[in-house]
């Protein structure tokens, strides 16, 4: 009996070398563990032994059953394997192919600006205001100090509607109805983003159509320190941590004392440049103490409330900071800009 | 134009660097753009000693000329040049203007070594037909051999290119107002110039007589001057007018332009012959005519300010002299008027008239009534020194102004305050003396008397601004505002559009931005809302002439500005304010799509933009808007003709009409445009509730496909709603999976199948609960809509 599984043995590893399918496996599987197999024909062989005999061969006919099972099921693990890489060969592909276009839409290049500005006057507690783009004079002017016939108009040429309506010139405007339209006269902190109009024939750095971004606080004590803190921190997270402020008296009848905003060139350090127009100084807007008038029209009495207001033009913002040459690219549209201005920014 | 040489006779400059100044002067506030000068090196006064023809040119003459210390050969081809003539002379190495070089060279076989020039040649007069006749410049006896013609001409004079601000073009485009700029800056005083002239015996109104009818003039001051000998200007009258951009016409006329460009006064002369014995100064007469000095004739109205010699004008007041009392070479006598109208007179009328000079722009601005006399008197003066003038005694003065001192009080706290700095009163009395304003200091007041040459300022936050430039704003250190905490946040509706904005990016549409302004064309494409079009009174051009109404057109031209770029998948959007009835101001969203909305390339799966496309994109963006179940789309009247009648629809919202979308129509362009226009303003209206989690069912769904023939004609939703209120709350989707005509349905028929998923939130259902459904479902849809189970 123990020659018998020895042999049966021998003959397995023989017949294991042969085996190369699943099909040849389960063959030898049958062979041996079958209801036929040999190894049952071994168990059936036991019956005319004795009691210590059947302990002694049985024990043996259950270890070679185990050893047989594990021969094979290493084996068919091994075939499986073998046949499944073959499969997957067959599925290589050309990993260079381009994948799916998959196209998210751009923000327009203004957009992103004004948005880059809004979010960083939000987090100082600013309110984002809207007002209408037909205007009344009133708003748009007189309110604002800037009676009928007064020169300093000239230099704001209008589109006029009427005698009394107009594309707006400016968003102050905005400022005018959000100070009137507070009855409790209470502190005020808004930006104002929006579209503005004026006489230009458009070229490389005129548009009749353009975007103001304007800013006003109302409230006791506000000072020209406070103003220049103020234009530095959006100076730098616009154009860096290394950029300086720096004010120039100015005229705008709206504000007295006026100052012009000037940053310290981010391209040369202040060393002169064909940015700066070798000056170091760039120019990005206007700014001032809120003129007493201006207060007092909106029902802000200036004996108690002090504030100043702020402006930059968003199209001369993304000019310098994106290094567009001609203010008309806003307006063109070509969508081959998308590709450049649909991307986030390290900020 | 400033000419600072010119500034020196009123505020010593001497030792002072010019470019440093400008740094100084831009610092506190008066913007210097550029410091410039004329000169030209290696310019020289040269003497012609002989003139010869040259032997091979009948033009060309070989010239002998002395320049001091050595006498060169010159070619020139002037024909007034001539022996004993002084000439300017450029020296081998000049560089004329156009980086013309002169170079020793021979010419015709005859070496020259220099050029004779002409004014036109050193830019300093501008080249035309007449100053080409006139040939080289011919200079006066007087002038030295051998001189730099730079120092003679005044061509080393800096000049300094101001960019002003309105409130100082008032008192820095004059060189004495700007002199008390400069006098502040560099802690100087400001001297006035010589005034004093001789009076002969006979008065001026022994001549004539003045009266006043019009309260537009409040001042009017007049003097006469006879014997008036009318000749070349002195040379630095000439170049400091032509320094600062005038002409050089004669020295009487050049008188007044210089006393002009002193004081900021602008004087008129008349010649007294030509007029009466009469000044009346009053309001026009509609349609009265004058000719004026430019020889043209100018139709008056009731609101221009004129002067008359009592009956006809002479002079439109402030503006244009007439050319019937024109001063010309026989002048004699000189009537020399210094007078303030009214600015807002003289602005209507120079616009008016479309008819601006350099008195008119002054008049605008507002004048100093202490200058009025003072310039009237300098004039005076300078006649009698250059014009031979005998002045005739007494002025004629009509004198109505208010002449009240301007004050304002200030305190040194206010000034910290407002500044935000720490200022001492030292420092407070420094600018106001430097800036030479008179104060008072009583109880920590400063009672600041404001001279009138400072029109601009007036109230004491501009006292405020005067000390603080002075005392240097680079000085103030940066300080945040205390305040209480807030939260910023967007308005809401800012939020809202700015929501949507983003989402449409999300599904793949880039924002564009166009011009408001289109012209009559555009605004009346794609008309769909009613009411009157926005016309601006005076449009620059008609192609931007109107507010526009709908944002198709514009995206339209977005769309074929790309395409011509060769770009073919074209998706946009634009949310702008579009403008009717001059009141209304809605803002809108307008989509258009183009090309591939999904480009698979070489996957060969693309999808085309379609009217489904677009349909889609605008349920998403409803449904995003929580407006599930509460839109219609349908075809209606109301669509504008520019859509394809077959492809648009209207949107209708909660029952309001808020646009449409589709196919742009072939004839309005051949590209395969689809188009939608939303208003978000009325969109923002409709009110929507906040987002509330529903209960899902814990037992499986099942589901049950169903496909009916129906006519061509019936629409899928009839079907659809019908299957949805058959199956009540059991339903939980439903979706048309297939659409199918042809073989085996008729030809005006079409086979849909949908797609229904149903599940209880008690129990699964079971085969026979779906079997009742299904039959009443195929009931219900095949009675109500005429169709029938596709089997």
């Amino acid at each position: 009996m123990k020659d018998k599984i020895k042999s049966l043995q021998e003959q397995l590893q023989d017949k294991i070398k042969e085996v190369k399918t699943l099909k040849q496996l389960n063959d030898l599987k049958t062979e041996y563990l079958g209801k036929k197999g040999c190894v049952t024909a071994l168990t059936a062989n036991m019956k005319d032994l004795t009691l210590e005999e059947k302990k002694e061969i049985g024990s043996l006919i259950n270890k070679f059953k185990e050893d047989v099972t594990v021969l094979l099921e290493e084996l068919q693990s091994k075939i499986e394997e073998e046949e499944l890489n073959k499969k997957l060969e067959n599925e290589k592909i050309d990993i260079t192919l381009p994948g799916l276009e998959i196209k998210s839409g751009s923000p327009h290049i203004l957009e992103k600006m004004i948005e880059e500005v809004e979010e960083l006057m939000i987090s100082m507690g600013y309110d984002v205001e809207s007002g209408p783009e037909v205007e009344k004079d009133l708003y748009n002017f007189e309110l604002l100090n800037l009676p009928k016939g007064h020169p300093a108009r000239d230099a704001q040429d209008t589109f006029y509607i009427t005698d009394e309506l107009l594309l707006r010139s400016q968003t102050s405007p905005v400022q005018i109805r959000t100070m009137l339209a507070n009855k409790e006269k209470t502190p005020i902190r808004i930006i104002c983003p929006g579209k503005t109009y004026r006489r230009d024939d458009d070229d490389a750095t005129h548009s009749h159509q353009f975007t103001q971004i304007e800013g006003l606080l109302v409230d006791k004590d506000i000072s020209l320190a406070n103003l220049k803190a103020t234009f530095e921190i959006i100076a730098k997270k616009l154009f860096g941590e290394n950029v300086k402020a720096r004010f120039r008296s100015s005229f705008y009848p709206f504000t007295e004392p006026s100052v012009e905003l000037d940053i310290s060139c981010f391209n040369c350090g202040g060393k002169g440049c064909n940015i700066c127009k070798e000056t170091g100084w760039i120019t990005v807007g206007g700014a001032g103490i809120v003129h007493p008038n201006v207060l007092n029209n909106c029902g802000y009495d200036s004996e108690k409330w002090t504030g100043f207001a702020f402006g930059f033009g968003a199209e001369r913002l993304a000019m310098l900071k994106y290094g567009i040459k001609d203010v008309r690219t806003f307006y063109l549209n070509d969508l081959r800009n998308c590709d450049t201005f649909n991307r986030r920014e390290n900020i | 134009m400033i000419n600072m040489d010119w500034v020196g006779e009123y505020v010593d400059l001497d030792g002072v660097d010019l470019n440093d100044l400008a740094t100084k002067i831009t610092n506190a506030g008066v913007n210097v753009e550029a410091v410039l000068n004329k000169r030209i090196d290696n310019l020289v006064i040269g003497l012609i000693k002989e003139v010869k023809n040259h032997p091979d040119s009948d033009h060309l003459h070989v010239c002998q000329v002395d320049i001091g210390d050595e006498t060169l050969q010159i070619v020139c081809g002037a024909s007034n040049v001539r022996e004993g003539l002084k000439v300017i002379v450029a020296k081998v190495g000049a560089i004329l203007p156009g980086d013309f070089v002169i170079k020793e060279s021979t010419i015709r076989g005859v070496t020259s070594k220099g050029m004779i020039c002409a004014l036109f040649e050193l830019g300093l007069e501008e080249k035309n037909d007449l100053t080409y006749s006139k040939g080289i410049c011919e200079l006066d006896d007087d002038a030295q051999v051998g001189m730099d013609y730079n120092i003679y001409a005044g061509l080393n004079d800096a000049l300094y290119n101001l960019d002003l601000n309105p409130n100082r073009a008032i008192d820095c485009t004059n060189h004495i107002g700007f002199a008390y700029e400069v006098a502040a800056v560099l802690n100087k005083k400001v001297t006035l110039p010589d005034a004093d002239y001789h009076e002969i015996d006979d008065s001026i109104n022994n001549h004539f007589k003045l009266e006043i009818g019009t309260d537009k003039c409040k001042y009017y001051t007049a003097k006469m001057a006879t014997d008036v000998v009318i000749k070349e200007s002195p040379a630095f009258i000439k170049r400091r007018l032509e320094s600062a951009g005038m002409r050089s016409i004669n020295n009487v006329v050049d008188i007044s332009n210089y006393v002009m460009l002193e004081y900021g006064q602008p004087l008129h002369f008349f010649d007294k012959d030509k007029v009466k014995d009469k000044i009346l100064v009053r309001m026009a007469k509609d349609n009265e005519k004058i000719i004026t000095l430019d020889s043209k004739e100018r139709t008056l109205n009731k609101d221009d300010i004129v002067i008359t010699d009592g009956t006809k004008p002479i002079c439109i007041a402030g503006v244009m002299g007439g050319e019937n009392t024109e001063v010309d070479e026989n002048t004699k006598t000189i009537l020399i008027e210094s007078a303030i109208f009214e600015p807002y007179n003289i602005r209507y009328t120079s616009i008016n008239l479309d008819l601006r000079s350099e008195a008119s722009v002054r008049y605008e601005r507002g004048l100093n009534y202490e200058y009025t006399l003072k310039a009237l008197n300098r004039a005076c003066y300078l006649l009698e020194k250059y014009a031979d003038a005998k002045i005739l005694k007494d002025t004629v003065i009509y004198d109505e102004i208010e002449k009240k001192d301007k004050v304002a009080t200030i305190t040194k706290e206010k000034i910290c305050k407002v500044l935000g700095t720490t200022i001492t009163d030292a420092d407070i009395k420094d600018a106001f003396d430097r800036l030479g304003f008179n104060y008072e200091y009583k109880d920590d007041n400063y009672i600041v008397t404001i001279p009138n040459r400072r029109l601009d300022v007036a109230i004491k936050e501009d006292l405020i601004e005067e000390v603080g430039r002075l005392y240097g704003y680079e000085k103030i250190e940066a300080k945040l505002p205390v305040l209480t905490d807030k939260k910023g946040s967007y308005s809401p509706f800012i939020k809202y559009y700015k929501d949507i904005s983003r989402h449409l990016r999300g599904l793949g549409l880039n924002e564009v931005r166009t011009y408001t302004l289109v012209s009559p064309k555009e605004a009346n494409m794609f008309r769909y809302d009613d009411g009157e079009l926005v016309k601006l009174d005076k449009p620059m051009s008609l192609d931007k002439s109107i507010c526009r109404r709908s944002l198709i057109p514009s995206l339209i031209k977005v769309a074929d500005y790309n395409k011509a770029r060769d770009i073919q998948d074209i998706m946009i959007y634009e949310i702008s304010t579009t403008y009717y009835d001059t009141d209304q101001e809605d803002l809108k969203l307008g989509i258009l799509m183009q090309g591939k909305y999904v480009n698979t390339t070489w996957m060969n799966k693309n999808i085309n933009v379609d009217f489904y496309v677009i349909k889609g994109i605008l349920e998403n963006l409803l449904n995003y808007l929580g407006l599930n179940n509460r839109y219609t789309f349908s075809v209606t009247d109301n669509i504008p003709s520019d859509m394809h009648p077959y492809r648009s629809a209207e949107i209708i919202v909660n029952g309001t009409k808020l646009g449409y979308f589709g196919r742009v129509n072939p004839k309005v362009s051949k590209d395969d445009n689809y188009v939608l226009e939303l208003n978000l303003t009325k969109l923002y209206e409709i009110k929507t509730g906040n987002i509330k989690y529903k209960e899902l069912s814990k037992y499986p769904s099942s589901n049950l496909d169903l496909a009916f023939v129906t006519k061509k004609d019936t629409p899928s939703k009839d079907i659809m709603d019908v299957i949805k209120k058959a199956c009540g709350k059991l339903l939980t989707n439903i979706s048309l999976f297939d659409l199918y005509e042809g073989e085996n349905v008729s030809e005006d028929e079409k086979s849909l199948a949908f797609k229904l998923t149903l599940s209880d939130m008690d129990h699964t259902l079971q085969n026979d609960e779906i079997t009742n459904l299904m039959n009443k479902v195929i009931k219900e849809v095949e009675t109500k809509t005429n169709s029938k189970l596709r089997k």
